[in-house]
C-alpha cells in the first residue's frame, strides 16, 4: 500500500484528538495524555509522509472516491509534506509547553481544559490547508484554523484579550470573505475549483480576468500572512494572548497564508506578472515591519513586528519565481516557524521569571537564570542572522538569488534585506542588553520578583497569593530547549535542508509533478510563459 | 452562462450596506456587516451556478446541459454554516465586551497608545553622558590618570567643593542635587522654601 495514501490521517488525528479531550474535559491527566499522544503520532505520521514523498515523488488522494476535478483531493508534495513535518514538530513542543504552564499553574489564568480540543482542531485545520488540493478545501482547512484560533485568542475573557479579538476577528472575517469572493469568481470563470485542474483552465483566460482572480487570491492570503499594507492587524492582537498561543500563531498561522500564496504564485498563475508588486510589497514589509519593532518595549510586541518584518524575506524569495529564491524562500519559511515559536516561548518564560515582558521593568535575568539567558540568546542570533545560524543561511540564499536575479528592484530589496537583518539584530539586542546585562536597580518598578536574594531564586519558587508557583518548570523550559536545540538542528541539517527546499522549488516550478499526480498522467500541462526570471 | 439580474442588485446592495456597516465603530453594527458580507457573497457564489429553473436532480432521463449546476450550492451550504459558527462567537464578544466595558464600541490599545506617546528621547539609550549599568563600575580617574579610590576625594564643581562620588551622582540625568555639608543643606532648603512663600 502506498504510504501516500494515510495523508488523510494528518487531518483525521488531531480531530480525533480532539473529540477525545471533549469527553475528557474533566480530567485533565487523561486529556493531556491524550493529545501529546495523538499529536506525536500525527507528527509520526508526517515523517513518514516525507520520506515516501522523499523517494516516491508527489502523489494525490482522492477523499471518498471521486474522480479528481470534481472531488476533494489531498495532495502530498516536498513543500507540503515538509510544512507538515516543521508545523507539528513546533505545535507539539508548543502542546507541551502549554501543558506544563497549565500544570504549574493550574487552572486560575485560563481556563485549560478547552485549550487542548481547541489546539488539536487548530493543528487539524493547519495541516489540512497544506494538504488540500482544492481551493475550496483550503477555504475550509482556513476556517477551522481560524474559527479554533478566535477560541484560544480569546481565552479566558480577560477585557485587553476580548478587545485584541475584535479587532482579529473581524479583520480574519474579511479576509475569508475576500478569498471565498475569489473562489467564487474563479468558480465563475473556469467552472472548476480543484488545483491541479485550475492551473490548466486559468492559463486559457485572458490577461486581465486573470490578474483579476491573482490579485484577488493574494490580497486575501496577503492578510492572513500579514504582508505589509495589510499587516497592521497582527502585532494590535497577537501579543496579548498567553503565550503558548501566541507563539504557536506565530509560528504557524502568518505561513499557511506565506503557503497559500506560494501556491498561488506557482501552481495557479506561474510567470511573472505580478512579482513587481510583490517585490515592492516585500520591500515594504521587510523595513516598515522591523522600524515598528524598535519603538516598542514590551518584548511580545516587538517581536510580533520582527514576525511582520520578516515575512518579508519570504515574500522576497516568492516575487523572485527563480529555483533559487523559491527554495530559499521555502528554506525561510521552516527556519522562522520554528525560530520565531521559540523566541515567543522564551518570552513567555522571561514574563515568568522577571514578572513583565516590558524592556524597561527587566533587569538582570542573566545572573538569575543563565540558562534563560541561553534560551534567548540563541534564538534571537538567529533570527538576526548572525552566522552561522539558519538565519544567516536562509538570508544568504535570497540574497544570492537576488543578486543571481540582477534588476535594480532586486538590489534594492538585497539592500533592504541586509538592513532589516541589522535592524532586527538591533532590537533584539537592546532586549538582550536590558532585559538580561542591567542591574535591577537601574529598572523602571522592577518587579520584586527580580530583587529578590539569589537562595530564594536557587529554590525556583517565589510565594504569591500565598501559593507557591514555579517560576521556571521544567515541563516549560524542556519544550523550550527542545525548538532551541531544533533551530540549531535546522544550522548542522542545512545541506540535507536546502536539498529538499531545492526539490520541492524546482518540482513546484515545474508543476508537471503536481498536475499529473492529481490528473492522472496524461494530464496536460501548459507551457510556462517564464521570462528573464527564471535562471 | 446567464446571470439573474435581480439576485446581483441584491447582492451589489448587501456587499455596499455591509462595507458601510463594517466602518462602524459600535461592534454590533459591524457584526451587521459581517453577516450582509457573507450573505452577499453566497449570492456571488449561487450566481457562477447558472440560471434557476433546471433541473436539480440526477436521474439517467435527464440530459446533462439541462441539469442545474449542484457544486455552487454545495459550496454555499458550507460557507453558511461558517458563518453561523462565527457569527454566534462574535456575539459572544460583544456580550463579553458589554459586560466588561459596558460599552458596544471597538477600544484602543492602551500599549499601543504608550508607544506613540512615548518620546524619542530615551535617556538609557540616547543620553550625552552614558549612565553606567555596568555591575563592574568603571573606577573614577583624575585629571592627571590616578585613580581616586580615596572615598574623601573632592572635586570643584559650581563653585563648591564636593566628594567625587557625589558630583559622579550629580552627573545622572534625574538625579537632585546633593549637598555635602548639613548646614548648606537647610539653608538651601529655606531659601528655596522662602522664594516659594
Amino acid at each position: 500500500m502506498n504510504l501516500a495514501s494515510l495523508a488523510p490521517l494528518a487531518v483525521v488525528l488531531p480531530i480525533l484528538g480532539a473529540a477525545l479531550t471533549f469527553v475528557l474535559i474533566r480530567h485533565s491527566r487523561a486529556q493531556r495524555a491524550v493529545s501529546i499522544c495523538l499529536l506525536s503520532l500525527t507528527l509520526l505520521l508526517e515523517c513518514l509522509l516525507l520520506a515516501s514523498v522523499w523517494n516516491g515523488g508527489t502523489s494525490a488522494v482522492n477523499i471518498g472516491g471521486w474522480i479528481p476535478p470534481y472531488g476533494i483531493v489531498l495532495v502530498v508534495d516536498q513543500f507540503s509534506s515538509l510544512m507538515l513535518v516543521v508545523s507539528s514538530a513546533v505545535s507539539l513542543a508548543v502542546l507541551v509547553y502549554a501543558t506544563g504552564q497549565g500544570m504549574a499553574d493550574g487552572d486560575q489564568d485560563a481556563p485549560v481544559s478547552i485549550f487542548h480540543p481547541t489546539y488539536l482542531i487548530l493543528v487539524a485545520g493547519v495541516s489540512n490547508a497544506f494538504l488540500s488540493g482544492d481551493l475550496f478545501n483550503l477555504y475550509v482547512g482556513f476556517e477551522i484554523l481560524l474559527t479554533a484560533s478566535y477560541v484560544l485568542m480569546t481565552l479566558g475573557g480577560t477585557g485587553p484579550r476580548i478587545r485584541a479579538g475584535v479587532t482579529y476577528v473581524v479583520v480574519s472575517v474579511v479576509s475569508s470573505v475576500l478569498f471565498l469572493i475569489a473562489i467564487a469568481m474563479v468558480y465563475g470563470a473556469t467552472g472548476t475549483i480543484n488545483m491541479a485542474d485550475l492551473a490548466i483552465k486559468l492559463s486559457e483566460l485572458d490577461q486581465g480576468t486573470k490578474t483579476l482572480l491573482h490579485v484577488m487570491l493574494l490580497v486575501a492570503f496577503g492578510i492572513k500572512a500579514a504582508v505589509f499594507p495589510l499587516s497592521f492587524w497582527l502585532p494590535d492582537s497577537y501579543p496579548t494572548a498567553p503565550a503558548p498561543v501566541t507563539a504557536v500563531f506565530a509560528g504557524l498561522l502568518t505561513k499557511v497564508g506565506v503557503y497559500a500564496m506560494v501556491r498561488t504564485e506557482t501552481l495557479l498563475f506561474p510567470g511573472d506578472s505580478l512579482n513587481t508588486p510583490l517585490m515592492v510589497v516585500a520591500l515594504l514589509t521587510m523595513v516598515v515591519g522591523i522600524l515598528g519593532a524598535l519603538a516598542q518595549s514590551d518584548i511580545k510586541r516587538l517581536l510580533s513586528f520582527t514576525l511582520v518584518s520578516h515575512i518579508g524575506y519570504m515574500v522576497f524569495g516568492l516575487a523572485m519565481s527563480s529555483v533559487a529564491g523559491l527554495a530559499a524562500a521555502v528554506f525561510y519559511v521552516a527556519h522562522h516557524i520554528t525560530i520565531q515559536t521559540s523566541l515567543f516561548l522564551v518570552t513567555g518564560l522571561i514574563e515568568r521569571r522577571g514578572g513583565s515582558s516590558s524592556v524597561d521593568r527587566l533587569a538582570g535575568l542573566a545572573k538569575l537564570s543563565p540558562l534563560l539567558a541561553l534560551l534567548f540568546f540563541v534564538p534571537a542570533m538567529n533570527l538576526a542572522g548572525i552566522p552561522p545560524f539558519s538565519g544567516f543561511l536562509g538570508k544568504l540564499g535570497l540574497m544570492q538569488a537576488g543578486i543571481g536575479l540582477g534588476t535594480p528592484l532586486a538590489y534594492a530589496l538585497v539592500i533592504g534585506g541586509v538592513l532589516t537583518s541589522l535592524l532586527t539584530l538591533l532590537a533584539v539586542a537592546r532586549v538582550w542588553n536590558r532585559a538580561f546585562w542591567r542591574k535591577a536597580e537601574d529598572a523602571e518598578h522592577p518587579d520584586p520578583v527580580l530583587l529578590a536574594p539569589i537562595p530564594d531564586v536557587e529554590r525556583d519558587t517565589a510565594t504569591e497569593g500565598g501559593t507557591a508557583v514555579r517560576l521556571l518548570p521544567r515541563t516549560m523550559v524542556g519544550p523550550t530547549l527542545g525548538l532551541v536545540v531544533l533551530g540549531v538542528a535546522l544550522t548542522v541539517f542545512a545541506g540535507p535542508l536546502f536539498q529538499v527546499a531545492d526539490q520541492s522549488a524546482a518540482a513546484m516550478l515545474d508543476r508537471s509533478a503536481y498536475i499529473q499526480a492529481v490528473l492522472g498522467d496524461g494530464a496536460p500541462v501548459p507551457a510556462l510563459a517564464l521570462s528573464g526570471g527564471g535562471k | 452562462m446567464s446571470v439573474n439580474l435581480t439576485l446581483l442588485t441584491v447582492m451589489g446592495a448587501l456587499y455596499a450596506c455591509g462595507i458601510y456597516l463594517i466602518l462602524e465603530r459600535s461592534l454590533t453594527r459591524v457584526l451587521l456587516g459581517l453577516m450582509l458580507l457573507a450573505n452577499a457573497t453566497n449570492l456571488l457564489i449561487l450566481a457562477t451556478g447558472g440560471y434557476a429553473g433546471l433541473a436539480p436532480f440526477f436521474s439517467k432521463d435527464t440530459d446533462p446541459a439541462s441539469y442545474s449546476d449542484p457544486l455552487p450550492q454545495a459550496l454555499i451550504l458550507t460557507s453558511i454554516v461558517i458563518s453561523f459558527a462565527v457569527t454566534a462567537f462574535m456575539l459572544g464578544i460583544i456580550y463579553r465586551t458589554w459586560v466588561l466595558a459596558r460599552q458596544d464600541d471597538i477600544q484602543d490599545d492602551i500599549e499601543d497608545r504608550r508607544v506613540a506617546e512615548t518620546p524619542s528621547f530615551d535617556a538609557e539609550d540616547d543620553a550625552v553622558i552614558p549612565v553606567e549599568t555596568s555591575e563592574f563600575p568603571l573606577p573614577m580617574r583624575g585629571p592627571d590618570g590616578s585613580v581616586a579610590a580615596d572615598p574623601t576625594a573632592t572635586v570643584e564643581a559650581g563653585g563648591r567643593t564636593l566628594l567625587a562620588e557625589h558630583a559622579a551622582l550629580e552627573e545622572k540625568p534625574g538625579s537632585g542635587n546633593i549637598t555635602t555639608d548639613r548646614n548648606t543643606g537647610t539653608e538651601n532648603g529655606t531659601d528655596t522654601d522662602g522664594g516659594a512663600k
